[in-house]
């Protein structure tokens, strides 16, 4: 290790810009890159998901094999490659030949695939994902090169370029990749300002949801003189339905690192924190490590590499508030008190945390400087559409066939996503909208699939690009209850420093559960604050937009208003007619029971809770409507399949 | 105070407002839940009313007042989750363990959790029991999960 270590040091990262390595030095990388090995290695995609389908089990199954069968072999966990629904996921590469991927390797198949591929070089014919490129050695025949795979071919990959394919807690690897090289160089090369101008003529906008230029913000945090400021990474993924953060960081933290290192250079802060959330303790480890391992090498610390810069980075943990996501009421938390926002102007990069000049960015955000910076500012502005430059990574979930993470070019529509790549909806069902952007987003529909993903275009429609969690709905899915289901969310997330969103997100959570509820009794007054409910809820949703504090309040109504653009007649069947066509109001559902398949056994008259089923032994029973409650407990007692429901 | 609790704020000698919420954190680690107890030391030891303290503790839904069961149930109740059903997930937890989301069994086992988010949403829906993840739950599937967590307490 401390071979590398001076090795790295003195040939890498120690050479000038435009040095170029010896051939000794570039066959050395290759080793450490895993392109030239001696002995075969087995990578086990080990997130947080892959652990959640079972990774930690098929992990367990191969070292006992290797250890029974005295194989000598590398185990190494790796980040999640993105593609979900497939795990746990297992490669295997044998001295000469290219990576080969495997899907769905659960422990009882570790043995089969093992003992196949290492003892007789013959790939089994279930399970194969594919096979990577990996550097000048041999490919498989007949096995598909995984860029290949449908859901690899369309994306872009430069966030999780690395994720899921190199180990992420080695900086031996990410150094030998090219990765530092970037940072330490530009530390020679170019002055902060400059270094600002260049992700400013990027094009790239901020990925946590405003989508404010990111070379803009730093120049305004650049231009300020303090004698401390401050650069905050902002990893509380609070957004329901995105995970992109957490894949990042369990799966590079070395490229969040140096991304961070970059914006402290370009801004001048010499501290920086990474608020992150207390629910991902594996990416929270890998972050540490990866963090002792650039102090190690020099990369953090005091007087960088001698160019007189220093930079230290220091972990917070989050404690469970989506409104932290917020830029004010991070800072709050940080400083150690509740997390609430408090009005803009002075933004924070005036003063920001503790007083001083702060800039906060989202972990993508950062992930792409390196790149950025490697490629040049041209490479990235030549990705994406006039406006919105560059890739943005979505994480896929809900009733589509392949689940996971995907990272597209900017201008790529909705139906590409959800069609092609993710391999359109589960189980033959009808689409019927996506939900993007989380609790401050909106829907879109059939009628909208082919718009480009980009920050604009999507708040034409009502949506706008949040952090990027896309859920996919079908026909099962009622709008009505999603839309109740952000409602309620908000409503318990709302700080309560403002009274918009904490009373007008409550009363607005009341009118939607008033439409989806059946009354205990169906009086007149219960019909007339439904329909008085259902008038004023535009207006409530619009004071609430415009007189909040913050952006949680700005933008809480948004779910409600969009379902309402575009699913105006399922609000209507509810309020009008009572119904829910696809069966998720509970509430609303009608219980009769088949007078042919009763045999009047009493076990449901017994069972309701209001008394609503009437009728004598060895007789059919028949509910009173009236007193029914839709709770249910008649259809799971009934052991002849005598009730229905509408 | 309890030994955990006074360790840990020694660790934090000399410590500034900012440290708050790590203590709050590493002393739930140790003891599982905030005493009465260690909010009032904390107070003493930052210079700060226990009110504050307090205040803080409560606005993060992180933080418990209540001890919590051997076996801590996490349900993630995320969008995905929810897309997939997670509502009767926790309906059915409720019914089967016969508490309330933030309580504990009468004979100490299991708590009830509720989280946005866990960031798993690729396997929804799940929940989270102690340290394990549990992929795909359904109705079905509770029981035999609920089930393999008290055979490890007899064991």
């Amino acid at each position: 290790m401390t071979n590398h270590k001076n090795f790295l040091i003195s040939e890498v990262l120690s050479l000038a810009p435009n040095e170029s390595y010896s051939s000794t030095v570039a066959n050395e990388l290759k080793v450490l890159r895993n392109e030239k090995i001696e002995k075969p290695i087995i990578f086990v995609g080990a997130g947080t998901c892959g652990l959640g389908a079972g990774a930690d089990k098929t992990l367990l199954a191969i070292k006992e094999y290797v250890s029974i069968n005295k194989i000598d072999i590398d185990i190494i966990e790796t980040g999640c490659i993105g593609l979900c629904s497939s795990e746990p996921l297992m490669d295997i590469q044998i001295p000469g030949k290219n990576r080969l991927s495997f899907e769905k390797v659960t422990s009882d198949l570790v043995i089969p695939i093992l003992s196949t591929v290492l003892w007789h070089n013959i790939i089994p014919e279930k399970n194969v994902l594919g096979q990577f490129t990996t550097g000048e050695n041999e490919p498989w025949d007949n096995v598909k090169n995984i860029a290949d795979h449908p859901f690899f071919k369309p994306q872009t990959r430069i966030v999780l370029q690395n994720c899921g394919i190199c180990n992420p807690i080695s900086i031996e690897e990410y150094i030998a990749a090219g990765g530092y090289r970037s940072y330490l160089n530009l530390m020679k090369t170019s002055s902060p300002i400059k270094v600002c101008d260049k992700v400013e003529q990027s094009g790239l906008r901020g990925r946590g949801g405003g989508g404010f230029p990111a070379g803009r913000k730093w120049k305004f945090a650049a231009a300020e003189k303090a004698d401390q400021k401050y650069l905050i990474c902002n990893a509380d993924e609070g957004d329901p339905g995105a995970f992109m953060d957490r894949a990042v960081i369990e799966g590079d933290p070395h490229r969040l690192i140096e991304g961070m290192a970059i914006a402290a250079y370009a801004i001048g802060a010499t501290k920086s924190y990474v608020y992150i959330r207390a629910e991902y303790p594996l990416a929270l480890k890998r972050l540490n490590i990866a963090i002792e391992q650039a102090m190690e090498y020099g990369i953090l610390g005091k007087d960088i590499f001698g160019s007189g810069v220093d930079f230290e980075i220091k972990i917070k943990m989050g404690a469970g508030a989506f409104v932290c996501g917020e830029e004010t009421a991070l800072i709050h938390s940080i400083e150690g008190k509740r997390g609430m926002p408090r009005p803009r102007p002075p933004f924070p990069a005036k003063e920001g945390l503790f007083g001083k000049p702060t800039i906060i960015n989202n972990v993508e955000t950062l992930s792409n400087i390196p790149t950025i910076i490697e490629k040049g500012e041209e490479w990235y502005a030549a990705i994406g559409t006039e406006k919105s430059k560059g890739t943005k990574v979505f994480a896929l979930s809900g009733k589509v066939a392949l689940t996971g993470l995907v990272e597209i070019p900017m201008g790529t529509s909705v139906r590409d996503v959800i069609f092609n790549i993710a391999g359109g909806i589960k189980g033959g069902k009808k689409f019927k909208a996506v939900q993007i952007g989380g609790p401050s987003g909106g829907c879109i529909t059939e009628q909208n699939l082919d718009i480009p993903i980009d920050y604009d275009s999507l708040l034409e429609v009502g949506a706008m690009m949040g952090s990027g969690g896309l859920v996919v709905m079908d026909e099962d899915n009622c709008m009505v209850d999603v839309a109740k289901f952000f409602m309620d969310f908000i409503q318990r997330e709302s700080c309560g420093k403002c009274i918009p969103c904490r009373e007008g997100t409550r009363r607005m959570l009341e009118i939607l559960e008033d439409i989806t509820h059946k009354p205990s009794n169906g009086s007149s007054h219960h019909a007339l604050r439904r329909f008085k409910g259902i008038t004023q809820i535009e207006k409530l949703a619009k004071v609430i937009q415009e007189t909040s504090l913050c952006g949680l309040g700005q933008t809480a109504p948004n779910p409600v208003l969009s379902t309402l653009k575009w699913f105006r007649h399922e609000y209507e069947e509810h309020i009008f007619e009572r119904i829910c066509r696809a069966g998720a109001c509970t509430d609303l559902r009608t219980f009769t029971i088949d007078v042919e398949k009763c045999i009047g056994c009493m076990l449901c008259v017994k069972k309701c809770p209001t008394g609503a089923i009437i009728g004598a032994k060895k007789t059919p029973h028949f509910i009173v409507q009236d007193k029914c409650i839709s709770c249910g407990n008649c259809e799971a007692v009934c052991k002849f399949d005598a009730i229905r429901i509408n | 105070m309890k030994e955990g609790t006074k360790e840990i704020l020694e660790k934090y000698a000399n410590a500034d407002r900012d440290s708050l919420i790590p203590i709050l954190q590493e002393i739930q680690d140790v003891e599982g839940w905030l005493s009465e107890d260690s909010l009032t030391a904390i107070g003493r030891h930052l210079s700060m009313p226990v009110s504050k303290v307090y205040g803080v503790a409560t606005f993060y839904n992180q933080f418990r007042f209540q001890p919590q069961g051997r076996n801590h149930i996490q349900v993630c109740r995320g969008t995905a989750c929810h897309v997939l059903g997670s509502a009767t997930v926790l309906s059915e937890l409720k019914k089967k363990l016969k508490i309330n989301v933030d309580q504990t069994t009468k004979d100490g086992e299991f708590s009830l959790e509720i989280v946005a988010c866990i960031g798993t949403c690729g396997l929804a829906p799940v929940i989270k029991i102690n340290d394990d993840f549990h992929a795909g739950v359904t109705s079905e599937s509770l029981d035999e999960i609920l089930e393999s967590y008290k055979e490890k307490v007899n064991n």
